[in-house]
């Protein structure tokens, strides 16, 4: 784990809220917590470099921009796990893929740029792996997190 | 609270002309680390730092952009283990729990999801963090307490391995984790 120190931290926790949209954000930010601009951004640097942070910019909602989006689930056999997962990756839609504990071990994330194509993509991957998906489209969202504390 | 009812399922997407999708793209990679950051966006595409700020600031109302600013690691952060969650509510009490259970710090995602019967019989899944999986389990049993969850039927649904993650890339859109 990286070493944070008590000024990272602010930083982290503040700048998973917006930042300032004005000619000096950072400078604004900055005076927020009690730093210079310079240090801000050099810190910032830091932190991306570490790998503390993904990235720095905008979390867009990709159905705003037309995108859409399914978690689907399969139940593989043990024996055949590595291979199906090789198939299931190679499908570029497929943007994040978990294996879990359960009969249902393999749990991926579907992103294509229009909602016609999770189905298409979805029959491709029961085709290509001959074992049924199950596609768990959300239908309400009672609460999406953005910010994790940093040093709680 | 905000619940977000998703009916029509997909939502109309918003009306972007050339200089937003220009925009979108340039800062998709990440804000510049510069002092001056929009002026620097718009020398890039060939906007006014004015034009930049106005166009970020509409994307921001209307929803385009959902939060500028950073994304962090979980497990960096000491967070290392996490449980999606799975429960078996009654239709007419979907809404009630859900909302319960998203107030809980630790909960960073919760959502309904249709069930697949006979094999998928859970409607609501929660996204449980914890520094390891002794405190996620501490974590859902609080949940249960506090919601009232005794008699629902639910399953922790601990990730073994991450085969595949990548970048957020406006063309090829991805939610943050699990955000679908």
């Amino acid at each position: 784990m990286a070493e944070l120190d008590a000024i990272d931290c602010a930083i982290v926790n503040r700048l998973q809220d917006d930042l300032p949209v004005c000619e000096r954000p950072y400078a604004e930010v900055a005076a927020e917590l009690g730093i210079d601009e310079a240090e801000l951004l050099s810190r910032l640097q830091r932190l991306l470099d570490e790998r503390v942070l993904t990235r720095f910019g905008p979390l867009y909602d990709a159905e705003r921009l037309g995108g859409a989006f399914s978690l689907v689930a399969m139940s593989v056999p043990e024996d055949r796990f590595e291979e199906v997962a090789e198939r299931v990756n190679a499908f570029p839609e497929v943007a994040h893929n978990y294996r879990r504990d359960h009969d249902f071990n393999m749990w991926f994330v579907l992103a294509t740029e229009t909602p016609e194509d999770i189905a298409r993509v979805n029959a491709e991957i029961a085709t290509c792996t001959g074992l049924p998906v199950y596609d768990m489209p959300k239908e309400a969202e009672y609460h999406l997190r953005l910010k994790l504390e940093a040093c709680p | 609270m905000k619940v977000t009812r998703k009916a029509p399922r997909w939502p109309v997407p918003a009306v972007l002309d050339g200089d937003d999708e220009a925009l979108i793209t340039a800062i998709q990679g990440g804000l510049p680390l510069v002092p001056e950051p929009y002026a620097e966006l718009g020398r890039r595409i060939g906007l006014s730092e004015d034009e930049v700020i106005a166009r970020l600031r509409r994307l921001q109302e209307t929803g385009v952009i959902k939060r500028l600013g950073v994304v962090v690691r979980h497990h960096e952060l000491g967070y290392r283990a996490n449980a999606m969650t799975v429960w078996d509510i009654p239709d007419d009490q979907v809404d009630t729990l859900g909302a319960c259970m998203g107030r809980f710090e630790f909960v960073t995602l919760c959502y309904r999801r249709p069930r697949r019967l006979p094999d998928w019989p859970y409607n609501l899944f929660t996204m449980i963090h914890g520094r390891d999986r002794d405190e996620v389990q501490a974590n859902i049993a609080l949940l249960v307490r506090e919601c009232g969850l005794e008699h629902i039927a639910h399953e922790v649904l601990f990730s073994r391995r991450r085969f595949k993650q990548r970048g957020a890339l406006y063309h090829a859109p991805e939610p943050a984790h699990g955000g679908t």
